[in-house]
């Protein structure tokens, strides 16, 4: 049986003082021999010591161990997190990642004495554009929806260069990732909504009544976050084209289509990739990521091509100085979306989850997420609690979204619940309520990394929620009970009067010296 | 084709799924993929993915090796740069930490009752910096110092809606370029104000002459990251901010505000900083840490990008509790209408800067700071002694500082590396302000005196030959 560690672990500021962490004792004595007292401008001159912990290495080791023994990862057990895609993480690509001879590269070295790592930056460009079917990649955004903005930023410097006034609106599936319209909205445009078809597809008349003159481009995910692949995604392309619009592929789901069908071969000119999702790279909690961009390097407009157009450097290789050096954004790109060249980190990660995998081992990675999932369905085929909207009798690829809406209108368990439920019984939840098209949504993905056992177990813990719900619906509403705490209290977590997002806030309230937040 | 990454993979598991679920060929599963674009096996085994097949993970080590090994590698002690990344001492316990797989291979922790380690730990790190900020809220992190910008500026326009910011003329080229990228598609102005070429502070008649009423935001940098100062009209220039009912954002180093007045202290509305000097190595420009910071004003938190951590109880009353807060700000929630499109941070990266805080204390992290002052002070006067222009600003400078060799410094730089020093940034590679003979030298507490003196020594030798 599952049981989460409970430590009541203090913070960091309540677990004593007077101790140190570590010593820099006398590094400065011999410079204030020479030097004498540290004389700063009394304008500028901080006068109180911030109060920071005051700790002995083993005390702050423990704190952190007990407090990491209270989180949850891929390595913990299965995250079946929709539309994240919790791979395994594998730790020979930990150990080369976190390697002190990168870690001590700094980013303005001269190309010159990088060429190891220039080598590998420029190959995993080449693989990536290859996997994807594009031209070009840039490795430099830091993240998915920092890919996103690039994309869009990209499509609003096309249209800019190429005189097309009035084009702004991006034209995005009701079903999409909120950082589809969020990005788009960033870049400055509008967006424009299309409903999803009862087959799961984005509606095809909505769609063609949708574009027009303003329409600047596409932003869409496929397979979509219901799991199932735009079938008429050429029609869509074409039709966006011959408007001028420009195709962005979110790349969060790609895990489903991996080694069988490549964005740049649907017509999409633009497209992202989320290396911490299909390329194994870790979470960390929330970050940091890796979203290079890749396109399609189509004519923008006389002498300037879309690869002019990118915000971010690119690794090429110079024939005339046999050399790798890198190409920092001209004059057409939007500009930089981050300092220096790209979480290289991340990317040393990618690197060696793909020449671990070969072509050979990432179509089977695909095709393993799709099998995974699919095998999960027919699993939960029988179930009267759970359905799954949209698209009925078609094959889902890399996830896919039960709806406890059944099971609610029941018993008045809700998703949440449900979720509840699982992690009880030591699995991470799906993402819950999302997609927004879905009632109750359960989006799940085991991705390549789970075991069958595991699949099967998930599926029998979640009928056996169904049971208990139909036996006592109360029940579900106190899970969990074996986390390390129990259900929180969002409402004073989010009062205007009991909100706290720091340590200060605390103190100073209990001091009367700071009231609501309004 | 089995892989051990991938469990299922053995032939005899597949088959029984595939017969389970109905299916004879696996190819039925992509049967609404158009044929024409469905990859054919042998085309994509044949593309140059990779080495073209699977490498053991003997192979795999080779090949990193070599990539690796093929580099430049300069220790900590060599590294005479800055501009944005610095070199540090990263302690054993700090790396340690940064590897326990509960946190690096976590997701985002939507569900709090089983993620309130990780949730408290980032709340940590927002405290940390709150009271080393002395700013009240702080954000869960942004993906650098320049992406924070970026998003101060939107925010500030979110605020007060209007479309003018004025930043130093020795802004950071970097941030720069990344805040017209967030900046432009919403006709924000960026208006340059001036330093003054002795002091490197802040020209305060050009500012004044240039703060108009329908200026959104003031920014300072602090210190400057490309002359090292740092600028002793940071109050003054908050209360120019405010006098036009315009935000002030500052951009700071959290080691300095250890030694330096904090932007809470001067009044800040925003605080952006790089979390990348507190235990982050320099991985050649990333993974770093965008800090991101403002006042306790509902208006300014509910327009913050990026995620928040609260600390609350259980529903039951029994025992404290951490789990995300003022979700509708965001874009999983509030879409178009969202404060940004951030998801994915820098959640690692934070909370190896808690580890690093936690770890150093109060004393630990003073030592650094004061340290990071000594030796480029030490270091400025005594290039000075060899003739060189140091510091070519004579205002207050922490850490970085200009010099002035009177001859190209790229070729300087260059026989340097030779020698074995990666010896500062050209800085007329970077900003258009500065002389093809000017260099931005960094130091921190990883260079010991016998480190500079030696440093001190080969330019004497390359001088005089």
């Amino acid at each position: 049986m599952f049981k989460q560690a409970k430590w009541e672990e203090p913070l960091i500021y309540e677990l004593g003082s007077g101790r140190e962490g570590i010593r820099f004792k006398e590094i400065n004595d011999e410079f204030k021999k020479i030097l004498g007292e540290i004389s700063i401008p009394k304008e500028i001159k901080r006068e109180n010591d911030p109060n920071l912990p005051e700790l002995s290495e083993v005390e702050v080791v423990r704190h952190y161990t007990r407090l990491s023994e209270m989180a949850y990862g891929v390595d913990s057990g299965p995250v079946p997190l929709g539309s994240c895609t919790m791979k395994y993480n594998p730790k020979i690509s930990l150990k080369l990642s976190t390697d002190k001879r990168l870690q001590l590269i700094h980013p303005l070295q001269p190309d010159s004495t990088i060429q190891g790592l220039l080598k590998a930056l420029f190959e995993l460009q080449n693989w990536l554009a290859l996997i994807t079917g594009m031209d070009i990649c840039t490795l430099h955004p830091a993240a998915g929806a920092q890919g996103e903005l690039s994309g869009v930023l990209i499509i609003r410097k096309y249209h800019e260069l190429r005189n097309n006034l009035n084009k702004d609106e991006i034209i995005v599936p009701d079903s999409a990732h909120g950082t589809n319209p969020a990005s788009a909205a960033m870049a400055g445009f509008k967006t424009i909504e299309i409903p999803t078809d009862n087959s799961g597809n984005m509606d095809y008349e909505a769609f063609l009544s949708s574009l027009s003159y303003k329409t600047a481009g596409l932003m869409i995910t496929n397979p979509s976050t219901l799991g199932l692949f735009e079938e008429k995604i050429i029609d869509v392309a074409k039709a966006v084209h011959e408007k001028d619009g420009l195709l962005y592929y979110d790349g969060a789901n790609l895990n489903g289509i991996l080694g069988k069908a490549r964005p740049g071969d649907m017509g999409f000119d633009i497209a992202h990739l989320n290396l911490h999702k299909t390329f194994s790279a870790p979470h960390g909690g929330g970050g940091p990521g890796s979203g290079p961009v890749c396109i399609k390097n189509r004519l923008v407009k006389e002498n300037i091509m879309l690869q002019d157009l990118l915000p971010g450097p690119v690794v090429y290789y110079d024939e005339n100085d046999k050399m790798y050096k890198i190409r920092w954004p001209g004059k057409y790109s939007p500009g930089l979306m981050k300092s220096f060249f790209g979480n290289v980190q991340q990317l040393l990660w990618a690197y060696t989850y793909i020449l671990s995998l070969g072509p050979q081992g990432l179509r089977e990675a695909g095709e393993m997420a799709v099998i995974n999932t699919n095998y999960f369905i027919k699993l939960m085929k029988d179930s009267k609690g759970y359905s799954i909207p949209y698209g009925s009798n078609r094959y889902r690829k890399h996830e896919v979204v039960l709806s406890a809406e059944p099971l609610h209108e029941e018993t008045g368990v809700t998703a949440e619940d449900v979720s509840k439920g699982l992690l009880d019984s030591g699995f991470y939840a799906p993402t819950i309520y999302f997609p927004l098209i879905v009632k109750e949504a359960l989006m799940t993905e085991f991705t390549e990394s789970e075991t069958k056992e595991n699949i099967e177990n998930f599926a029998k813990r979640l009928k056996e929620i169904e049971n208990i719900a139909r036996n006592d619906p109360n029940e579900p509403k106190k899970w969990p009970l074996n986390t390390a705490v129990g259900r929180i209290d969002m409402v004073k977590a989010n009062h205007p009067k009991t909100i706290t997002p720091t340590y200060r806030v605390n103190y100073l309230r209990s001091k009367g010296l700071r009231g609501p937040l309004r | 084709m089995e892989h051990k990454w991938i469990p299922n993979s053995s032939n005899e598991i597949k088959k029984s799924m595939l017969d389970y679920i109905g299916v004879k060929d696996i190819l039925e599963l992509y049967n609404d993929i158009p044929k024409e674009i469905l990859i054919n096996e042998k085309i994509w085994d044949n593309l140059g993915i990779g080495k073209k097949r699977p490498l053991d993970e003997i192979e795999v080590e080779k090949v990193i090796d070599d990539i690796l090994n093929n580099n430049l590698i300069f220790k900590e002690s060599k590294l005479f740069i800055g501009g944005g990344a610095w070199p540090h001492y990263v302690p054993a316990a700090v790396q340690y930490l940064a590897e326990r797989g509960e946190l690096l291979t976590a997701y985002t922790p939507y569900q709090p009752e089983i993620s309130q380690g990780l949730l408290q730990i980032l709340f940590e790190y927002q405290s940390l910096m709150a009271d080393i900020l002395e700013m009240d809220v702080v954000n869960a992190s942004m993906y650098d110092m320049a992406s924070s910008l970026g998003e101060a500026f939107l925010m500030s326009y979110r605020i007060n809606n209007k479309k003018k910011i004025l930043i130093p003329e020795t802004i950071n080229p970097f941030h720069l370029s990344v805040a017209k990228s967030y900046t432009s598609p919403h006709e924000i102005s960026l208006v340059t104000y001036k330093v003054d070429p002795e002091t490197g502070y802040a020209d305060i008649e050009d500012l004044k002459s240039k703060s108009s009423d329908d200026i959104s935001a003031i920014y300072l940098e602090y210190p400057y990251q490309y002359t090292g100062v740092v600028d002793v009209n940071a109050k003054p220039i908050g209360e120019i901010a405010h006098s036009k009912k315009a935000l002030f954002i500052m951009g700071v180093n959290p080691t300095s505000l250890m030694i330096y007045k904090t932007p809470g202290e001067l009044d800040a509305d925003i605080s952006i900083g790089e979390g990348q000097p507190l235990g982050l190595g320099l991985n050649f420009g990333g993974p770093y840490l965008g800090i991101f910071a403002t006042k306790w004003n509902a208006e300014f938190v509910k327009q913050m990008p990026g995620r928040l951590i609260g600390m609350t109880t259980t529903i039951d009353g029994s025992s404290r509790a951490f789990a995300m807060i003022m979700q509708t700000r965001e874009q999983h929630i509030r879409r178009s209408k969202a404060t940004s499109n951030i998801t994915t941070n820098s959640g690692l990266s934070a909370m190896i800067a808690a580890f690093y805080v936690s770890l150093l204390g109060k004393k630990g992290l003073k030592d650094v700071a004061e340290a990071t002052w000594y030796r480029s002070h030490y270091a400025s006067k005594q290039l000075s002694y060899l003739g060189f222009k140091s510091p070519l600003f004579k205002g207050e400078f922490f850490g970085d500082f200009i010099i002035d060799v009177k001859t190209n410094f790229e070729d300087l730089r260059n026989v340097m590396i030779k020698e074995g020093l990666l010896f500062g940034i050209p800085l007329s590679k970077y900003v258009t302000w500065a002389k093809d003979s000017w260099g931005l030298l960094s130091f921190t507490e990883v260079h010991s005196k016998s480190d500079i003196d030696l440093l001190l020594d080969k330019l004497k030798k390359i001088k005089g030959e």
